[in-house]
């Protein structure tokens, strides 16, 4: 690899790094739009046959090439600013909505050493980056300059911050039991322990030990990417599509790719942090990329399962459940890990 | 010029220039964007100084939580401008008195050689491996654990103070709790009778 590399790399002279780190970026950043293209099928096809239906089978065999159709559809239509809207946030909104999706890739092992940045403070960094998602949302709202778009971003801005807290509080426990930043050391903490060298590694994984803070962070997870059941910031029913009722075009698919790309975003993180990223779940089968694409898959999943199954919860119960349960529960469990942790029965020596 | 240098010029410049819009733009909502871009920059520099912690929390505390909330407000608030400009004058000479206060401050770190900074040397370069997380965690927990709990006290003291003040019991609210709405069977809800048919 490093010979093959070596004529292309004179070839560019100093500015090498640069041009090999852009092409490590595209890399990661195209399979990512596919699989975002694939997931909005999944997701019709998974909700159809839940609902007995059949779901989308016309555009090409079996329908698979519908979200090349939605995508060109969505590429083509006319982009309408409003005429009383602030033009220049109008359109930076989308932008800032995409923007820390696509960021925070850049610290999510893939596999061991396949990474674009190996940095110590990897969990650190996705915590900022995602705190910055809900700007997107805000800005998009005001923008508008109409009551609805409004209303959602009012909603998505208590709501983001709120379950930020308690998903904060879940990665404490995280970074106590793994006592690193570094993402691909907290994979590589998961493959250790009694069960471990029993061959069943999939119950050394984080996910055993720090049950409720898995659950908490899945939950979480779904919150923050305001997917259904709390879906009260685009909630059709109450307020049409909160931010995204003046948005056509372009500008609505960015807000579509940004909220797609953090599902499959929160999706992998669960993976890495509580399902032992591309660890293999039996000694005797070897690890690889392979394992953390399909725990991803299952959370996904999980994701749109949970789209067919709940009601949406109403914006006050949203509320309660995260600043009066999740905080709460992940207050008193950050406090017992670190007691555990202390005490001669500790697992993580 | 190395690249780290064209790097800090580069944040320091929209970081200026942003703080200046800050305090010059109208549209307050424009203001706290712009105060946004400033934290972000500061965050950018203080990477540069290898305080990676510090630089992540100010993105996460102040870009991801406080000025989301100083949005909402900012955005849901109806501001009169003009009403605004009239204090400017009479407001002016406090205000460049914390000016001209905060110009001599920054005279004197940047004038450092003139003002005895030979008796503080640059810190030794930090080593491979040298995590600032793990430092400041460990500063912070061991050698000054007691004003940092007593910081964190005055801190929650605050926040019970500031709920309690703002805290109004209103009357004639239709409140239902979630526990009993969750605990709610059958039997509590629906009555099966039984009777005949009956004629008119």
């Amino acid at each position: 690899m490093e010979a093959l590399l070596q004529p292309v790399a004179e070839l560019f002279g100093p500015s090498w790094p640069a041009v090999w780190t852009l092409i490590k970026i595209v890399a990661i950043v195209a399979p990512l739009m596919g699989a975002v293209a694939y997931l909005t099928l999944a997701e019709r096809k998974v909700i159809g046959y839940m609902q007995v239906r059949i779901g989308p089978n016309r555009v090409g065999p079996k329908g698979l090439l519908q979200p090349i159709a939605d995508g060109v559809k969505l590429l083509l239509k006319e982009i309408i600013v409003p005429s009383g809207a602030n033009k220049g946030l109008f359109i930076l909104g989308p932008i800032l909505a995409i923007a820390p999706a696509l960021a925070a890739w850049a610290v999510v092992p893939f596999d061991e050493g396949l990474v674009l940045a190996n940095v110590n403070a990897g969990l650190l960094f996705l915590l900022a980056i995602t705190s910055m998602e809900v700007y997107g949302v805000i800005i998009a709202g005001w923008a508008s300059n109409s009551k609805y778009p409004f209303l959602g971003a009012m909603r998505a801005a208590a709501q983001m911050v709120s379950y930020e807290v308690s998903m904060g509080f879940a990665l404490i426990c995280v970074l106590l039991v793994s006592a690193s930043l570094n993402l691909s050391d907290i994979v590589i903490s998961q493959g250790q322990g009694r069960f471990h060298e029993m061959g069943l590694s999939f119950l050394s994984w984080n996910w055993l030990p720090l049950l409720p803070m898995f659950v908490v962070y899945l939950i979480s997870g779904i919150a923050e990417t305001n997917r259904a059941p709390f879906d009260v910031v685009e909630g059709e029913a109450e307020v049409v599509a909160g931010h995204m009722v003046e948005y056509s075009g372009m500008t609505f698919a960015l807000f579509f790719l940004a909220e797609y790309a953090n599902m499959i975003l929160v999706s992998i993180l669960t993976s890495v942090l509580f399902l032992g990223g591309w660890l293999s779940p039996l000694g005797f089968l070897p690890d690889g990329f392979h394992w953390l694409a399909l725990k991803t898959a299952m959370i996904l999943f999980v994701f749109l399962w949970a789209r067919a199954t709940f009601p949406r919860f109403r914006y006050d119960q949203i509320m309660r459940l995260g600043w009066k349960v999740f905080i709460p529960v992940t207050l008193i469990w950050v406090f017992v890990v670190a007691v555990w942790m202390m005490s001669p029965l500790s697992i993580w020596k | 010029m190395e690249f780290k240098t064209f790097v800090f010029y580069f944040l320091a410049v929209i970081m200026v220039f942003a703080a200046l819009r800050v305090i010059t733009v109208r549209n307050p909502v424009h203001a706290a964007l712009f105060l946004v871009l400033t934290f972000f920059n500061a965050g950018g520099i203080w990477l540069l100084l290898q305080a990676e912690f510090l630089a992540v929390t100010l993105v996460m505390v102040y870009v991801g939580a406080v000025m989301v909330l100083f949005l909402f407000v900012v955005m849901m608030l109806d501001i009169n401008l003009d009403r605004i400009r009239e204090g400017f004058w009479s407001y002016l000479p406090v205000g460049a008195l914390v000016g001209i206060l905060m110009l001599i401050e920054m005279v004197m770190v940047l004038g450092g050689r003139y003002f005895g900074l030979d008796a503080m040397p640059a810190p030794p370069a930090a080593q491979a491996g040298y995590s600032n997380t793990r430092e400041l965690g460990r500063v912070l927990y061991t050698d000054y654990v007691y004003p940092f709990e007593l910081a964190s006290l005055v801190l929650i003291v605050a926040m019970v103070a500031a709920v309690a003040l703002t805290l109004r019991k209103r009357k004639g609210v239709k409140y239902i709790n979630p526990a009993d709405q969750v605990a709610v069977r059958r039997e509590g809800r629906v009555e099966l009778v039984k009777m005949s048919a009956e004629k008119e």
